[in-house]
């Protein structure tokens, strides 16, 4: 097969380097920073996995063909996707390429003096002359010295210059842009984020089977989950009364850290949450879980206990599923608390306001086959009714039981649950510290002028000035040093 | 006590507005009643001696503007007993006192008065669009919402925002006025407005002062969303907005800098840039989904 195509060994070299001056160029980089800047779009439109698995699916459920389309090009997990990863990290390899041999050339220009005065200093820019007084030289001196230019003094001129900021800021700025991206996959392969909704009283201990969601980095240790422990005390919830809007959540939690033995009260608020070294502890959502019992015809209890609801609407109206696989044949409720009861033409049973003032629970119970052995995963809060008969719908106050044929279920109250979501990200801090570190790269970058200025004194004065990028400000400065050496100011 | 406090936010806002049409009718009439010169030399010139007073009106009128519409944000601020940036309807005075307190800033050292007609207009249809359609009730801020961060963050980005919008006028005016040039000479009336490269270098100073500052506001939003969300990027349609406005407005710079791009094209890149920092306002806040959303915008 090599004997087909000869290449020779130094067109293939020739060729890499090619493709790397081509990637490092400037424009490849306009072009990809503008790519990464469209290829984000999509993502923003369509619902991503990580925000709204739920949408996602109803994408699939409506239009399941285009659903799958869409899915082989990535689009519902657009920014984990081949295509967006390749363009940014062909983008940060152009700006490697770019940014560190301009990191050695700035390195050994800033300690290089700078270059000697032109011959014709007349061509210049911001160019004036006029006859010497004699003492123009020591003037300019002291002048460059006071505004720390960096100077070369040569047969009776100066040459000066200053701004080496503005590349300084640059460099900075984009090398800690890779600092950032460093943080970021730092914190991706060795975190871990895990979800848990746990009832008022109830207690989590923190081992991998206590989540209800987890996501370990690939190189996260399952040892490395700290040892604590937490019972959840009290979670108060307060709502504007007119507009029902939230105003306030705070949870309040009994903590034992390491032994188990010591343990402390702590307070979590959304703005606030527990911090455990890298590992943080926050309040993400709530809602509340109906108590029921659940007996049999012969009056033996099958299920006991609250079983956590989800929220449809911000007055927390929640519609939930309880199962009893253990009875036969087994039996299926399929649930909807609404904490403030009131009832709508349009929407039967709605709540007005999410505090539990006159709690009701509407019930439909279903007899027949859960689907639970049937190997497909299911969702807790929902039941599969295809191979289940209804026997009854009933609307509960807190206290009243529900009876039918093949047994009966009582209201007995409710739960407030809250959601907590414990993230270890140890890569955050460098993130931060590169964010801080661009900031100041870039004001230093975009707020200084780098520009040169001569002066040569014979018979006259001679000086002239020179702005890099066509900066503003020279030409005032320049004002400013003739009216110095002049003696006006 | 802080009824009070909102009523008066309510009727200052419509004092701005009334202040600010007054502005945008002294700006017109400005630019339609000043009078041709008949002089051979100027000839096709256009005498605005004649209308100085009433463009000093028209600023005049702006500045008072700015000022009602200052007090009755701070107002509708002190009426919920937090910063006045919870809906979008604060969000929408404020950014429209951002925009015109960016042209009278930058009216102090460049002559921008040309300017003033589409500012005002600009400033009337945002008002005009928040009173009518975004407005809510003074009401405490739901509990995401209740940290430090949100003055730091928001008015970072408010004040990006007014000035980016103010970049993206003149960049516009560029455009326009290029077309004009390149088929014959200026028209009268717009003989008075800056040089092609003035309003070229006008546009890219504005953008390179605010650039640092929007980057700022993004860092800033993501510190508060590590606190409050337990991450501090999450790909929330907002925070992908606000990423593809930095990197429109960064490959900008760079275009400019680096490439030295000028004129049209840089002109044309700035447009955009600004104008997915609207889209990210206007679309992602009223039919987006994601955490910034907020119940009733």
């Amino acid at each position: 097969m090599s004997n087909e195509i000869e290449v020779p060994e130094l067109g293939s070299v020739g060729l890499l380097r090619y493709g790397w001056r081509q990637l490092t160029s400037m424009r490849t980089a306009l072009i990809l920073l503008l790519l990464l800047g469209v290829a984000s779009i999509p993502g923003s439109l369509v619902p991503q996995r990580t925000q709204n698995p739920i949408q996602v699916g109803e994408y699939f459920k409506n239009s399941p063909e285009l659903a799958k389309w869409m899915d082989r090009f990535s689009l519902f997990d657009v920014y984990g996707s081949p295509w967006f990863s390749a363009i940014y990290i062909l983008l940060f390899i152009s700006l490697i390429g770019c940014v560190l041999p301009r990191t050695f050339e700035h390195f050994h220009a800033a300690r290089a003096l700078p270059p000697v005065t032109p011959k014709n200093l007349d061509r210049m820019e911001h160019f004036s002359t006029w006859s010497s007084q004699g003492d123009e030289l020591d003037k300019a001196r002291a002048w460059f010295k006071s505004k720390r230019f960096r100077v070369l003094e040569k047969d009776g001129s100066i040459s000066a210059e200053k701004g080496f900021m503005r590349e300084t800021g640059n460099l900075f700025f984009h090398l800690a842009l890779i600092l950032v991206l460093l943080g970021i996959s730092f914190s991706s392969l060795f975190g871990m984020r895990g979800m848990a909704i746990i009832n008022v009283g109830e207690r989590f201990v923190n081992t991998t089977t206590s989540y209800d969601s987890l996501k370990l980095g690939k190189l996260f240790n399952e040892n490395n989950l700290p040892d604590f422990a937490l019972t959840v005390d009290k979670f108060t919830a307060k709502y504007n009364v007119v507009t029902s809007a939230p105003e306030d959540y705070t949870l309040d939690i009994t903590f034992a850290a390491d032994d188990f033995n010591k343990t402390e009260k702590r307070t979590i608020k959304v703005n606030s949450p527990l911090k455990l070294g890298d590992t943080s502890i926050y309040l993400q959502a709530n809602g509340y879980s109906p108590v029921v019992t659940v007996r049999d015809s012969k009056g033996n209890v099958a299920l006991q206990g609250p079983v956590p609801f989800l929220p449809q609407d911000g007055n927390l109206r929640s519609i939930g599923a309880i199962k009893v696989p253990d009875a036969d044949p087994q039996i299926g409720f399929v649930g909807s608390f609404v904490p403030t009861y009131s009832r709508s033409g349009t929407d039967g049973a709605v709540s007005v306001f999410p505090e539990a003032l006159d709690p009701r629970l509407l019930l439909a119970a279903w007899l027949g086959d859960l689907g639970l052995d049937s190997g497909v995963p299911q969702s807790v809060y929902r039941i599969d009714t295809s191979k289940m008969n209804q026997v009854g719908l009933k609307s509960l106050k807190p206290g009243e039981t529900f009876t039918y044929p093949q047994g009966s279920i009582t209201f007995e109250g409710y739960l407030q649950w809250v959601n907590i979501e414990i993230v270890n990200d140890p890569g955050k801090n460098y993130a931060l510290l590169g964010s801080i570190v661009a900031i100041l790269g870039l004001l230093a970058s975009l707020f200084t002028r780098r520009r040169r200025i001569w002066i040569r004194v014979g018979k006259s004065v001679e000086v002239a000035g020179l702005a890099k990028n066509a900066a503003p400000g020279l030409e005032s400065e320049m004002a400013d040093f003739v009216a110095m050496l002049k003696g006006e100011k | 006590m802080s009824r009070t406090w909102a009523y008066l936010s309510n009727y200052l806002v419509y004092s701005s507005m009334a202040v600010y049409t007054l502005s945008f009718i002294a700006h017109a009439i400005e630019t339609a009643w000043a009078v041709r010169v008949t002089t051979e030399d100027s000839k096709k010139n256009m005498d605005y001696k004649r209308t100085e007073k009433v463009a000093r009106i028209a600023t005049a009128m702006m500045i008072l503007g700015f000022v009602l519409l200052f007090v009755g944000v701070v107002a509708r601020g002190v009426s919920a007993g937090r910063v006045p940036w919870g809906n979008m309807y604060e969000f929408s005075i404020t950014g429209a006192l951002a925009f015109s307190g960016a042209y009278l800033v930058a009216l102090r050292k460049y002559d921008l008065r040309w300017l003033g007609l589409l500012v005002s207009i600009a400033v009337l249809l945002t008002l005009g669009t928040a009173v009518a359609v975004l407005y809510r009730p003074s009401a405490p801020l739901v509990p995401a919402l209740k940290s430090t961060w949100l003055v730091i963050h928001v008015s970072a980005a408010i004040i990006s925002g007014g000035v980016f919008l103010l970049a993206n006028a003149i960049a516009a005016a560029y455009l326009y006025l290029d077309a004009m040039e390149s088929r014959g000479e200026r028209t009268a009336w717009a003989k008075r407005l800056p040089s092609l490269e003035v309003l070229d270098q006008l546009s890219y100073r504005l953008v390179a002062f605010v650039f640092p500052l929007w980057t700022f506001a993004v860092i800033a939003g993501a510190i508060w969303a590590e606190s409050a969300w337990g991450r501090y990027w999450g790909w929330d349609p907002k925070e992908t907005w606000a990423f593809i406005t930095w990197v429109a407005y960064a490959a900008y710079l760079h275009a400019r800098v680096t490439v030295g791009w000028r004129g049209r094209k840089a002109a044309w890149l700035c447009l955009f840039a600004g104008s997915t920092f609207l889209f990210n306002y206007v679309y992602i806040n009223v039919w987006g989904t994601g955490k910034h959303t907020y119940s009733g915008l």
